[in-house]
């Protein structure tokens, strides 16, 4: 079996005194779509940190397409793309300035860049607005946006956290279609976190269920549903955890953020 | 080179993008201009120190680079709260170049700012001694705005949102302005005052301005500079080590 392309071992994120990552491991071979799903504060967001240096670990081992990325930053960097749970694109720049900015910060080169912004901004259907203002931009055109440029680099791995947070059902069917696509033809792996069990169901081939910072069990949809013998994978959640997802109400920052992103704007 | 550009260039181009911003910020330049200059310029000549909107012009510029150069150095707390931090601090870029591009783009911002009030200041009336010296009190002014973008810069590195912002407008940016001699000579000062004057970095800023642009000053131009250089080098070096502890 080849490497699988993200490894974490025992990781483990202490706040003070308080364990939001506790001693979780597990594997995403190369070119899976892989979901971690779990409520609110389970834990999600701060994995994605550490995975994606922006949050030193306590203790445990990562891997990321074979680097190390608390001992190499710099390398794991480059061999991936994130699209974070709040928006981070600058919406004083057109849409082009901002995947020209991303585009040189990760070297680039100027011929691949430009063709590329192009290609990157046809795929997310934003040619026609790319010299528009962000600010400009509906949650939905945002999103896309930033996928857009989470793929400019070329990255192994795409990171999402909680990537349809907020926005409509139509806008989300869309965007995992282009998610899918590029999984398909570019052999991308993609790596999402959610509180939607469907969309975790429908979306992923594995599934890493979090709760409390430790992985209560993972595997496909169906293996999960075998092993709590249920028949949808809330039930299976239920069984798991002991709560349903839906009775977790979010934190007052992520009902804000919600309510923010439903407004179009910060 | 082309890393640092683009976050150069960014904070550039948001500059000029801000019309508002930029006419907003003309607005307290202006005032102070109009009621001190024309307000007090009798009282000033009647003692004896001659032409108060001439002494005054170089202060009121000293004025529009503090507040612009700080508040660039703050959007780092901006960047933060709005997300796009983030996208910058997970590229593949070292924080030192991360910190090094946007300090020069605010720099920049703020030294620009700062011609424009020039500009202002000609249009009230006032006339440099020695045109030529415009250019060389352009450079002391972009001393001055790196000085404290860096300032900025490393102040907002340790904030985590904006409630702290008018605590340093009020306690820092007030005081520093209005401690630095830009209203007043710094001769014949009460000691406390004159002790807030010699460590306020922009008392030499000014200073230095007034040497190139009337040709009176307190202290030697080479010590003005010397003294801000050192300040920049501190700031900067405090700026770039703060900046390189953000986690987000
Ligand atoms: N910087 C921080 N300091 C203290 N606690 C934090 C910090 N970041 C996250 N937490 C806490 O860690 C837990 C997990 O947070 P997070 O990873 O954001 O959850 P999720 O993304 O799954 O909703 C939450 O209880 C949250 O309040
Ligand atoms: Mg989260």
């Amino acid at each position: 079996m080849p490497e699988p392309i993200i490894h974490v071992d025992r990781l483990t994120k202490k706040f003070k005194n308080f364990m939001a990552v506790d001693h979780i491991s597990f594997d995403v071979p190369a070119g899976q779509i892989f979901a971690f799903l779990g409520p609110n504060g389970a834990g999600k967001s701060t994995t994605i940190k550490m995975i994606t240096t922006l949050l030193h670990p306590s203790s445990g081992t990562i891997r990321l397409n074979g680097v190390d990325p608390v001992k190499d930053p710099k390398d794991a960097r480059r061999s991936f793309g994130i699209v974070f749970q709040d928006p981070s694109l600058d919406d004083e720049l057109t849409a082009w300035e901002n995947l020209e900015f991303h585009g040189v910060l990760y070297g680039v080169p100027k011929e691949l860049r430009r063709t590329r912004i192009g290609e990157m901004l046809a795929f997310v259907e934003l040619s026609d607005r790319r010299d528009d203002l962000v600010k400009t931009f509906s949650g939905g055109m945002k999103r896309r946006l930033e996928i857009a440029r989470g793929l400019l680099h070329h990255p192994k791995v795409l990171f999402l956290d909680e990537p349809t947070l907020g926005l409509d059902p139509q806008t989300r069917n869309h965007m995992w279609s282009y998610l899918h696509e590029l999984n398909r033809k570019e052999g991308i792996t993609v790596f999402f976190s959610t509180h939607y069990m469907e969309e975790a169901e429908r979306n992923a081939q594995r599934i890493a269920v979090i709760d409390h910072g430790k992985i209560v069990t993972s595997g496909t949809s169906d293996d999960l549903k075998a092993q709590t013998h249920t028949a949808t994978l809330e039930d299976a959640f239920l069984a798991l955890t002991g709560t349903t997802i839906r009775d977790e109400a979010g934190s007052a920052a992520d009902r804000m953020r919600q309510r923010h992103r439903a407004w179009g704007h910060r | 080179m082309n890393k640092i550009f683009i976050l150069w260039l960014r904070q550039v181009i948001r500059y000029l993008r801000s019309r508002p911003r930029i006419i907003g910020s003309l607005g307290q330049p202006l005032l102070f201009l109009v009621a001190l200059g024309f307000g007090f310029g009798p009282v000033f000549a009647k003692a004896g120190q001659g032409n108060y909107l001439e002494f005054l012009a170089p202060g009121v510029v000293g004025m529009g680079i503090i507040f612009t150069s700080i508040f660039s150095g703050i959007e780092v707390i901006w960047d933060r709260q709005f997300g796009f931090l983030k996208e910058t601090l997970v590229a593949p870029v070292s924080r030192l170049r991360i910190m090094v591009g946007r300090t020069l783009g605010g720099a920049t911002v703020a030294t620009l700012q700062g011609v424009l009030v020039l500009a202002l200041t000609f249009l009230i009336g006032f006339r440099p001694a020695n045109a030529w010296l415009i250019l060389p009190a352009i450079l002391v002014m972009g001393l001055v705005a790196l000085l404290f973008t860096s300032l900025g810069t490393a102040i907002a590195s340790m904030l985590d949102d904006m409630q702290g912002f008018q605590l340093i407008m009020n306690f820092l940016v007030m005081p520093l302005f209005f401690l630095s001699g830009a209203l007043f000579p710094l001769d014949h000062l009460p000691t406390a005052i004159r002790v807030a004057t010699v460590i306020d970095p922009l008392t030499y800023g000014i200073d230095a301005m007034r040497h190139l642009l009337i040709g009176a000053s307190h202290y030697a131009l080479s010590l003005d500079l010397l003294v801000l250089s050192a300040f920049t080098a501190v700031f900067v070096a405090l700026g770039a080590w703060l900046f390189s502890r953000i986690q987000v």
